[in-house]
């Protein structure tokens, strides 16, 4: 092949390397899986956002007028269902981490193709389940499900139940899958002080996938069995323990905001360190701070059941190591704020999203202290004040965190760039939005009013905030629908990306933009230490081409 | 599997030896040991998961220290689970 015809044909990519629908539903590349996963998670944040809108929208008035109490039940245990099991928990992981980890660490694919195929299946197995519950009536149980109330309503949550289990599987598949790759697939050269701290970030995630989902999958079974059989492992007049359930449900719960906060710390890290031109401050401390949040945060759990009646002295340990979980999430934000001292900062999309992730978080991570002092959280649980602690956390850092790395390794997935001006805009009306949204939610908790009700007429007084929030979610919505459109328009419009738009550290900038299906031309071999923007950066100094 | 395949017999020993225990399990089911009731049933059925894990998931004459970190990280989270459960049961007011 001449050179000239070289340059004008479109280099064969993972995306145009085959058409059919065929080669997109059996396929084995973990970056078609990815945008497989990205298209259904999509498909169910926009669920979960319709059911918030409903909740918001009724919540605008006092009186329960939209819906009625029954049917306000099941906006938010569905809301609450389709958030964590199909958006957030597979999100940053299944979506960027497929697509990522084994170009990041120089390897073809990951571990078990076939198994990474076999894990968007079963997410679809449960996805389907839960479509089917939604549209014949749906569950009122809370995301919780709790015992007794779990055991004995009349709708569907056996179906649910069943639904998470499924899709429970392929969350424990895909970090199997990562655990294996990260250990057996490095290229020659990527030593474990080598990998980017996004991989550390997934393989902690990994461990509990793998050791905390089975526990939720157990629990489901037996509010299944105890529904149908009678057993007497919940019911006290059969000799059972209401409790053991909140114990054996946030054994898997409480690590599993883990899950789906330890990956946008992994997108983080990336952004900050490349839009800082400065290796990650204290690198190793934000590597193992990972893997202590896996292992600290399995000794947590019952600071959920404060006022459940746990023994006085259990609640005491169980605050106390609560404090203690805080300690190598503080270590990450320190690091991180470190690493942008005397940087070079650049002001680009997915830095804005760091921003908004580090200081969400950071107000997210604060109160759950607040909620881990005993005393406190007598008065605070149970009201609008956790509702306002877990979603900084979970949207104003996870989601946050998902977007900033949507916009950062978009030209590599797409092979287009997106318009910087709207990303930027989006950016900010995200933060705003946010904010405008759940920082009243705070007030109105600390003031007493409770979650869960969809009538708050006997304490009209808190109306104002309920408005503030309502009118913050319509513009969080916008800013979520305006990176949709201009992502799927620069698929069309967008200019072409360069390998490396952003001169960015880490091997997935070193292969072409989109990836070649087997990710890098020639076996890259690495010489360099993670984040080495110093020498990026020097002048003179070209970059040498690995696997090109 | 360098080297390490365990014989037809041995799975097929074990197997019987599952059976058996099942059996137990219902026969001991039958009689009314009290407070012993769960602890022998969980005892049975300990041994059980011991046997399925060392013989068919072939734990046992693994080299790989990987696969033995994975086993014990397992046992001890799950100490952890029944052991922080319990920092409440013992030291609960049960009125
Ligand atoms: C800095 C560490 C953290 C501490 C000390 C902490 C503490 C707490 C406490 C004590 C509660 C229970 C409040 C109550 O029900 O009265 C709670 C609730 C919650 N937290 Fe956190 N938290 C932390 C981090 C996180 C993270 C990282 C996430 C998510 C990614 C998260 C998500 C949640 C959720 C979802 C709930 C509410 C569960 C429910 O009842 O539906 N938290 N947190
Ligand atoms: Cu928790």
């Amino acid at each position: 092949m001449s050179t000239v015809k070289a340059q004008v044909t479109e280099r064969t990519n993972y995306l145009n390397a085959d058409y059919g629908v065929r080669s997109w539903l059996l396929t084995t590349d973990h970056k078609r899986i990815a945008l497989l996963y990205l298209i259904s998670i999509t498909f169910f944040f926009f669920i979960g956002g319709f059911y918030a809108l409903l909740i918001r929208l009724e919540l605008l008035t006092p009186a329960g007028d939209l819906v009625q109490a029954d049917t306000y039940n099941k906006l938010f245990t569905m809301h609450g269902m389709v958030m964590v099991f199909f958006f957030l928990i597979p999100s940053i992981p299944a979506v960027l981490g497929n697509f990522l980890i084994p170009m990041m660490i120089g390897a073809k694919d990951l571990a078990f193709p076939r198994i990474n195929l076999l894990s968007w299946y079963l997410y679809i197995i449960g996805g389907a389940l839960m479509c089917h519950c939604m549209l014949t009536g749906g569950a009122d149980t809370g995301w919780t499900f709790y015992v007794p109330f779990s055991a004995i309503t009349n709708t569907k949550f056996v179906e649910a139940g069943l639904a998470i289990f499924v899709a429970g599987f392929s969350s424990i598949l895909t970090g199997l899958n990562f655990v294996v790759t990260v250990h057996r697939m490095r290229a020659p050269g990527m030593t474990w002080s080598r990998l980017p701290l996004f991989v550390w970030a997934h393989y902690a995630t990994s461990i509990i996938q793998l050791l905390g989902t089975p526990v939720i999958a157990i629990t489901i079974l037996l509010v299944a069995a105890e529904r149908t059989l009678h057993l007497g492992i919940f019911d006290p007049k059969l000799g059972g323990d209401p409790l053991l359930f909140q114990h054996l449900f946030w054994f898997y719960s409480h690590p599993a905001v883990y899950i789906m906060i330890l990956p946008a710390m992994g997108v983080i890290s990336e952004v900050i360190a490349c839009y800082a031109r400065k290796r990650i401050f204290g690198y190793s401390f934000v590597a193992f701070s990972s893997i202590a949040i896996a292992v600290f945060g399995f000794l947590v759990w019952a600071h959920h059941m404060f006022v459940a009646g746990i023994s006085l002295y259990s609640a005491l340990v169980f605050s106390m190591l609560s404090y203690a979980v805080a300690v190598p999430s503080a270590v990450k934000v320190f690091n991180w704020t470190a690493t942008l001292y005397k940087g070079s900062i650049h002001y680009d999309a997915p830095m804005l999203y760091a921003f908004g992730f580090i200081g969400l978080f950071t107000v997210g991570g604060l109160t759950g202290l607040f909620l881990a002092a005993l005393g406190i959280d007598v008065h605070v649980t149970d009201t609008y004040f956790v509702v306002a602690h877990f979603h900084y956390i979970m949207v104003g850092g996870a989601v946050m965190g998902y977007l900033g790395g949507m916009h950062f390794w978009w030209p590599k997935i797409s092979g287009k760039l997106y318009p910087e001006g709207w990303a930027k805009l989006a950016a900010l009306i995200v933060f705003v939005g946010f904010n405008l949204t759940f920082f009243p939610q705070f007030i109105l908790g600390y003031l007493g009013m409770p979650r869960r009700y969809w009538d708050y007429s006997h304490m009209p007084e808190f109306q104002v905030l309920n408005v503030a929030s309502t009118a913050g979610a319509t513009i969080l919505g916008i800013g979520y629908l305006l990176p949709m459109v201009y992502f799927l328009w620069s698929l069309r419009y967008g200019d072409p990306a360069p390998d490396n738009p952003w001169n960015a550290a880490g091997l997935e900038w070193k292969t072409a933009s989109p990836p070649p299906t087997f990710n890098f031309d020639s076996d890259p071999v690495v010489t360099w230490e993670a984040y080495n923007y110093d020498e990026i950066d020097a002048p003179h100094i070209q970059e040498a081409p690995v696997g090109r | 599997m360098a080297g390490h395949a365990t014989s037809l017999k041995t799975y097929f020993t074990i197997w019987i030896a599952l059976l058996i225990f099942t059996g137990l399990t219902v026969f001991a089911a039958r009689i009314d040991l009290g407070v012993y009731n769960a602890a022998v049933a969980l005892t049975i059925a300990s041994v059980k998961a011991t046997l399925v894990a060392l013989f068919f998931m072939h734990i046992r004459g693994t080299s790989e220290r990987l696969t033995k970190l994975v086993v014990v990280s397992a046992l001890f989270f799950l100490f952890l689970l029944l052991g922080l459960s319990m920092s409440d049961y013992l030291t609960r007011a049960w009125h």
